[in-house]
């Protein structure tokens, strides 16, 4: 069976993460490939790192963060921010990313989608959809609109449409934010996360929201997701990947238990 | 010292950092000489059958690979990799290399799983394994070990040459193959240290094979 996952993401500001990340000991880390290494150590199913970088400078650093964390830790990682072209995607995945996410590139150029699926592979396009709750409306008929920039830009797209229509395009797998439960640590938008993950044939990834390991089972259980993003809750010490996941495991939701 | 193939459609660079952080010698190469003088082959594989089968015919290297199996040089083959070791694939109507007889199959989007939910294609993700026989390469592995999988297809070799299988919507073979002759439907080297032990397990086969030789 397969198990459910439980993915840590990284934001990285020119090859450094932009809030301190606090272990035990309060040990401030700002290397992210040193981050991304005790996650793995812990037990990661995968990890996500979110370049905000906007120069191009900064993304070059970015790659050689990539090389780095390739050579050290060996589960499955995906690298998203500005990748707009194929060429940035060839560039990361040669760098040795196993996936790439695209999320505002994609609600403006949607043909990237499928340039990037028919050049490496469906497996390799996760589409990160920013979403935010809305009066159901003719152009918004399941109440769900896709937003970019963060949030601060509503696009006046239905989020389940736009979701089936990454999904035809080739995209391997949704990571699916809600902008409304960003940050709040009061659980994911369970409602939103089922209504996509059912009308849907690939994998979802919820994002944003979790506050403890019970959001994450909920987001499994209640929303159909096939895996689980966190940040925040493992970032500052409040729960180790280990204690999530023997809770995930107490819930009876399978997970990943050695490695 | 291992030999990774190196042809278009293979992830080498990433079964390399798994085997230097190891410390076990390996070489990125499709030159078919250095491949004979390697203990053994890692022979990766990503994308489409098709696309991978052409590559290797257009470069003659489907030869090299088959005189090697002929010569008993040992032979790890990763998803696609695996995948084309059989006869044939349906993906992209592929006539394979025929080293293992068999055939591949695809996942069909009305099976379901634990749950009675449909399963989502591709198989993507973590999952176990369960040995049906033993085998050196699965050697010293925790049973509860998991591995990273991506892929729509799946092997069907004879049943003699299954050596593990795994479940998703349907009890499939991810490892196959006989001694020294092996395939592994997932990533070992993304599939942190029980992937990285199943290369350790492979490399010492290797050096053994050669030793005795």
């Amino acid at each position: 069976m397969l198990s459910k996952r439980v993915i840590p993401c990284l934001d990285v500001r020119n090859g450094r993460l932009t809030k301190g990340i606090k272990f035990k000991g309060n040990v401030d880390i700002g290397d992210p490939v040193e981050t991304a290494r005790i996650y793995y150590e812990q037990g990661a199913d995968e990890i996500v790192f979110y370049d905000i970088t906007a120069s191009a400078e900064g993304r070059g650093i970015m790659l050689e963060v990539v090389e780095r964390v390739a050579s050290e830790i060996f589960i499955p990682f995906s690298v998203g921010g500005g990748i707009s072209t194929v060429e940035d995607m060839r560039a990361v995945l040669m760098a040795g990313a196993e996936k790439i996410s695209v999320n505002s590139a994609a609600v403006k150029n949607p043909d990237c989608i499928s340039q990037g699926a028919l050049a490496f592979g469906s497996q390799c396009i996760v589409v990160g959809m920013d979403v935010k709750k809305v009066p159901v409306s003719e152009d918004i008929p399941s109440g769900y609109e896709i937003v970019i920039h963060g949030g601060r830009k509503a696009m006046g797209m239905d989020a389940l449409e736009w979701a089936k229509t990454v999904e035809a395009l080739g995209a391997g797998e949704i990571c699916l934010n809600s902008i409304d439960a960003d940050g709040a640590k009061t659980g994911y938008e369970l409602t939103l996360t089922r209504l996509i993950a059912e009308n849907v044939g690939i994998p979802v990834i919820a994002s944003g929201g979790a506050g403890n390991p019970d959001h994450m089972v909920d987001a499994i259980v209640e929303g159909k997701a096939s895996a689980a993003l966190i940040a925040s809750i493992v970032h500052y010490g409040e729960y180790t990947i280990p204690q999530i996941k023997d809770h995930m495991t107490s819930k009876g939701v399978r997970v990943r238990k050695v490695w | 010292m291992l030999a990774i193939l190196k042809y278009k459609a293979g992830n080498q660079t990433s079964v390399r950092r798994a085997l230097d952080s190891l410390g076990i010698p390996c070489k990125i190469t499709a030159d078919p000489i250095e491949i004979r003088n390697a203990q053994g082959l890692i022979f990766p594989g990503v994308g489409a059958a098709g696309q991978a089968m052409d590559e290797l015919t257009a470069t003659g290297l489907d030869v090299v690979l088959t005189e090697l199996v002929q010569s008993g040089k040992p032979l790890l083959g990763i998803c696609v990799g695996c995948q084309i070791m059989l006869d044939y694939s349906p993906e992209n109507d592929t006539q394979a290399l025929g080293i293992v007889p068999g055939e591949c199959a695809m996942f069909n989007h009305s099976l379901t799983d634990e749950n009675d939910d449909p399963i989502r294609v591709p198989h993507m993700g973590w999952n176990s394994i369960r040995p049906v026989k033993e085998s050196a390469l699965l050697k010293g592995l925790d049973p509860a070990s998991e591995f990273y999988f991506v892929h729509s297809y799946y092997p069907v070799p004879r049943p003699e040459f299954i050596i593990a299988e795994t479940t998703y919507g349907v009890k499939f073979c991810s490892v196959h193959g006989s001694e020294g002759l092996w395939a592994v439907q997932f990533h070992p080297e993304k599939s942190g240290r029980p992937g990285l032990a199943l290369l350790k397990n492979f490399h010492d086969y290797c050096r053994e094979a050669a030793h005795a030789q």
